[in-house]
C-alpha cells in the first residue's frame, strides 16, 4: 500500500482530516529544502506537498508565483527538488510527499525518467497542474509503473462526467480546488464547498482534500469536519515570504501548528456530532 | 462515355482536417490547463462550433470584414522590388491596409461575435507590442464591451504609442510585472483573469496558440487572408504562387495565409522566425528553428527553454515576434515537412524594411520584415517566372521609434 493509501487509511479510522501544508521547494533556497520538510513534518503535516518552481506558474496568484521566481533565482529546478527529497526520506520514512507543479519540466526531464527518479527520491504522488485528465492516459500509466498515484484536481466548475473521468484516474487524494480563481484568491464559503464534496464523494472512494482559499485556522476546522484533507497553501508561502532564510523553515512550522490545532479541533467536533 | 486520362487532370488538393476533435495536430496541440478552465473551454468550443455552423454568423462577420475591416486586401505585384533583384516575382498580400494596420483585426472581430452569441459583456486580452491589444480595443469599442488588456511592463514602456491607443479606445491597460515582465507573462495573467470571471469575461487570445479551440479558431478567423489569395492569384498572376512566405510570430498571420494552401502540395510553404542577434548568440525568437517540444500555455508545441524546463526570454527587434512558444499547427507542419521554417535577424529585417519603403513606397510592419527579408533572399536564387507571395501581415507606422533608433536618430 502506498505511503498515502495508508496515511488515509489510519487517519479515516480515527476520524480525522489530513492537514496538508504546500510549500514551493527552494524558496528561500534548494539548500534548506530538508530543513522545511522536517520542520512542516515536526509540526503537525499528514502528508507535504512540495511546489516544483516554474517560470510560469499560470494557476497561481500571487504569493506562489513571488515563492516560484525567488526559487527559481536561487538556483532551483526539478532534478535538485528530487535530491533534496531523496536526501530527507532517510531521515523521515513515514512522510507522504507530493510534488505539485507545472508539466514543461517534467516533459523536459521525460515523464519516464522523471518518474523513475521520483521513486527513487522517495516520492509518493504527484500532481501536475496542467495534465487534465483527458490528456493523461500514458501519463498515469507511467507513474503507475513506479507506483506513485497521481493526483488530479476538480473545481466548482467540474461536471459529473468530468468528477467520474477523475475518479478512475486518481489514486492517493483528488484536490477539490475551492473556488474559482487561481491560488491564495479569496476567503471560501464553507456551505457551498460542502455541498461539491457531498456531490464529489457520491461518485468516488477516493478521498478529496479541498484547498485553495484556506487561511484561517478557523477555516481549516470548518473544512476538516467534513472533508478527508485541508491543503494550506498561499498562507504558509507568504510566511515565508516574511522571513529571513535562517528563520524560514521554523516560522512556516510555526504557522503550520496553528492549522494543526484548527483540525485537531474538528476532529474533537466529529467526535461529540 | 468518354474517358479521361488521369494525368490531364489538375492533381486534386490532399485532405487536411487537423485538428481531431480534441485539438491535436499530431503529438502538438491539446487542452493542457488546469481543471479550474476546463469548463470555460467546453463552453467555448460549443459556442464557436455553433458559429461556425450558423450562416447567419458567418454572414455577419462577413459583413464587418467587408465594410469595417477593408477586406479584401488587395494582393500587389512588387515589380520595382523583383526586378532589383533579377529573380522571382514578389507579391504581396496588403494586410497592412485593413482597419488597424494588420491581420490581428480578423481575429478580434471574429472572436468579438463569438463572445456577443454567448453573451459576454466583457473581453480581454493579452499584447506583446501591443497590436493585438489594439485590434482587441477595437472591436471592443465597436460593441460596446469593457476591455482589459495583460501587457507586460517591458512591453508597456517599449510600445508607449500603442498603449495611448488602446486607452483612446477606452480599454484600461494592466501592466504585468511578474516574470520576464513580457507577452507571455501578459498571457498568463490574462489566464489569470479569465479563471477568475469567467462566467462574464471572454479571452481573446491574439494567436494560433493557448488551448484547443484557440489555435484551431485563431486560425479559422485568419484563413480569409489566405482563401483570398487563393482567388486573387491566378486573376493578377495566372496562377497559384510557387513559395507561400509569412512571418511567425505565435504563427496567426503564417496559418491565416497557410491553411487554404496546405492540400495544394506545389505550393511550398516557408514561415520566417525571428533570428534575433543570430541563432549562436541565444538571443532571438526562432523557436521552431532552435527550440524543443514542450508544454506551456495550454498545449504542446515547440518552446524555448532551458535544460530545467524553465521557459526562456526570448529577443527580436519586433516585439510582435518575441515569443517564446509557437502554434501547435506549426510544430506539426514542420514535423510532417508540409512547411519549412527559416529565420531572418534584426539586421536582415531592418534591411528589408529600408528596401521596401525605398523600392514600393510602402512601409512594412517590423514583423512583416522579416518575410520581406527572405523573400529577398529566396528570390535571386529563382528563375524570372518564379512567384513567391509574401503576407505582409502589418504596416510599419507602429515601428517608427524601433527604426530611428537603430539608425541612430532620435525624434
Ligand atoms: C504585424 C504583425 N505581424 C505579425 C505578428 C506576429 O503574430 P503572428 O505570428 O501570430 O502572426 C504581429 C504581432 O503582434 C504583428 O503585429
Amino acid at each position: 500500500m502506498s505511503r498515502i493509501a495508508a496515511t488515509f487509511d489510519r487517519l479515516r479510522a480515527a476520524r480525522r482530516a489530513a492537514l496538508v501544508p504546500f510549500v514551493t521547494a527552494g524558496d528561500p533556497s534548494p539548500d534548506l529544502i530538508p530543513e522545511m520538510l522536517r520542520s512542516l513534518a515536526a509540526n503537525g503535516a499528514d502528508v507535504i506537498e512540495l511546489g516544483v518552481p516554474f517560470s510560469d506558474p499560470m494557476a497561481d496568484g500571487p504569493a506562489i508565483q513571488r515563492a516560484s521566481e525567488r526559487a527559481l533565482r536561487a538556483g532551483t529546478g526539478l532534478a535538485r527538488v528530487l535530491d533534496a527529497v531523496r536526501a530527507w526520506r532517510r531521515e523521515d520514512d513515514r512522510t507522504p510527499i507530493v510534488l505539485m507543479g507545472y508539466a514543461n519540466p517534467v516533459e523536459h526531464m521525460g515523464a519516464a525518467a522523471f518518474a523513475a527518479r521520483a521513486r527513487d527520491a522517495g516520492v509518493d504522488g504527484v500532481l501536475v497542474v496542467d495534465y487534465p485528465p483527458e490528456e493523461s492516459a500514458d501519463w498515469v500509466r507511467t507513474l503507475g509503473e513506479s507506483g506513485i498515484d497521481p493526483i488530479f484536481l476538480l473545481s466548482p466548475t467540474s461536471s459529473e462526467a468530468r468528477i467520474d473521468l477523475v475518479s478512475r484516474m486518481a489514486k492517493g487524494y483528488i484536490y477539490y480546488v475551492s473556488l474559482k480563481g487561481v491560488t491564495g484568491a479569496a476567503h471560501i464559503d464553507t456551505a457551498d464547498v460542502e455541498r461539491m464534496l457531498g456531490r464529489i464523494r457520491s461518485r468516488t472512494q477516493v478521498p478529496v482534500g479541498v484547498g485553495f482559499g484556506i487561511r484561517e485556522p478557523e477555516t481549516a476546522r470548518a473544512i476538516a469536519r467534513f472533508a478527508d484533507a485541508v491543503v494550506i497553501g498561499s498562507r504558509l508561502v507568504e510566511e515565508i515570504e516574511r522571513s529571513t532564510p535562517a528563520e524560514a523553515a521554523a516560522r512556516a512550522g510555526a504557522a503550520l501548528a496553528a492549522f494543526r490545532a484548527g483540525v485537531d479541533a474538528a476532529a474533537r467536533d466529529r467526535a461529540a456530532a | 462515355m468518354q474517358m479521361r486520362a488521369p494525368a490531364a487532370e489538375p492533381r486534386s488538393p490532399a485532405p487536411y482536417d487537423l485538428p481531431d476533435a480534441t485539438g491535436h495536430f499530431g503529438p502538438y496541440g491539446g487542452t493542457f490547463v488546469a481543471e479550474t478552465l476546463q469548463a470555460a473551454l467546453a463552453e467555448l468550443r460549443a459556442a464557436y462550433d455553433a458559429c461556425r455552423k450558423d450562416p447567419a454568423f458567418q454572414a455577419e462577420l462577413a459583413y464587418e470584414l467587408e465594410h469595417y475591416v477593408g477586406r479584401p486586401s488587395p494582393v500587389y505585384h512588387a515589380k520595382r522590388l523583383s526586378e532589383e533583384l533579377g529573380g522571382a516575382q514578389i507579391y504581396l498580400k496588403r494586410e497592412d491596409l485593413n482597419h488597424t494596420g494588420a491581420h490581428k483585426v480578423n481575429n478580434t472581430m471574429g472572436q468579438a461575435l463569438v463572445a456577443r452569441r454567448m453573451g459576454k459583456p466583457r473581453v480581454i486580452a493579452e499584447t506583446g507590442a501591443g497590436q493585438h491589444g489594439v485590434a482587441t480595443a477595437t472591436v471592443a469599442a465597436r460593441y460596446g464591451m469593457e476591455c482589459v488588456v495583460y501587457m507586460g511592463t517591458e512591453d508597456v514602456a517599449r510600445q508607449a504609442q500603442n498603449v495611448y491607443r488602446m486607452k483612446l479606445l477606452g480599454a484600461t491597460v494592466v501592466p504585468v510585472s511578474s516574470g520576464s515582465r513580457t507577452l507571455k507573462d501578459a498571457l498568463n495573467e490574462a489566464m489569470r483573469d479569465w479563471v477568475t470571471n469567467v462566467a462574464s469575461t471572454f479571452y481573446i487570445i491574439g494567436t494560433v496558440a493557448g488551448p484547443h479551440p484557440y489555435p484551431m479558431m485563431v486560425r479559422d478567423f485568419n484563413a480569409i487572408v489566405g482563401k483570398e489569395c487563393l482567388a486573387q492569384m491566378p486573376a493578377l498572376a495566372g496562377r497559384q504562387p510557387d513559395y507561400v512566405l509569412a512571418c511567425v510570430g505565435g504563427g496567426s498571420n503564417a496559418m491565416g495565409i497557410f491553411h487554404p494552401y496546405i492540400p495544394h502540395g506545389d505550393v511550398k510553404l516557408v514561415g520566417v522566425e525571428a533570428g534575433g542577434l543570430g541563432i549562436g548568440t541565444g538571443k532571438h525568437a526562432a523557436t521552431l528553428s532552435a527550440g524543443s517540444p514542450g508544454v506551456l500555455h495550454g498545449n504542446r508545441t515547440y518552446l524555448m527553454q532551458d535544460a530545467d524546463g524553465q521557459i526562456l526570454e526570448t529577443h527580436s527587434i519586433s516585439a510582435g515576434l518575441d515569443y517564446p512558444g509557437v502554434g501547435p499547427e506549426h510544430a506539426w507542419l514542420k514535423d510532417s515537412g508540409r512547411a519549412t521554417y527559416v529565420s531572418v535577424t534584426d539586421e536582415e529585417a531592418l534591411a528589408a524594411f529600408h528596401a521596401l519603403c525605398r523600392t514600393e513606397g510602402i512601409i512594412p510592419a517590423l514583423e512583416s520584415s522579416h518575410a520581406v527579408a527572405h523573400a529577398m533572399r529566396l528570390a535571386p536564387t529563382l528563375a524570372r517566372d518564379r512567384i513567391v507571395l509574401v503576407n505582409l501581415s502589418g504596416r510599419g507606422d507602429k515601428d517608427m521609434h524601433t527604426v530611428a533608433k537603430a539608425s541612430g536618430l532620435e525624434f
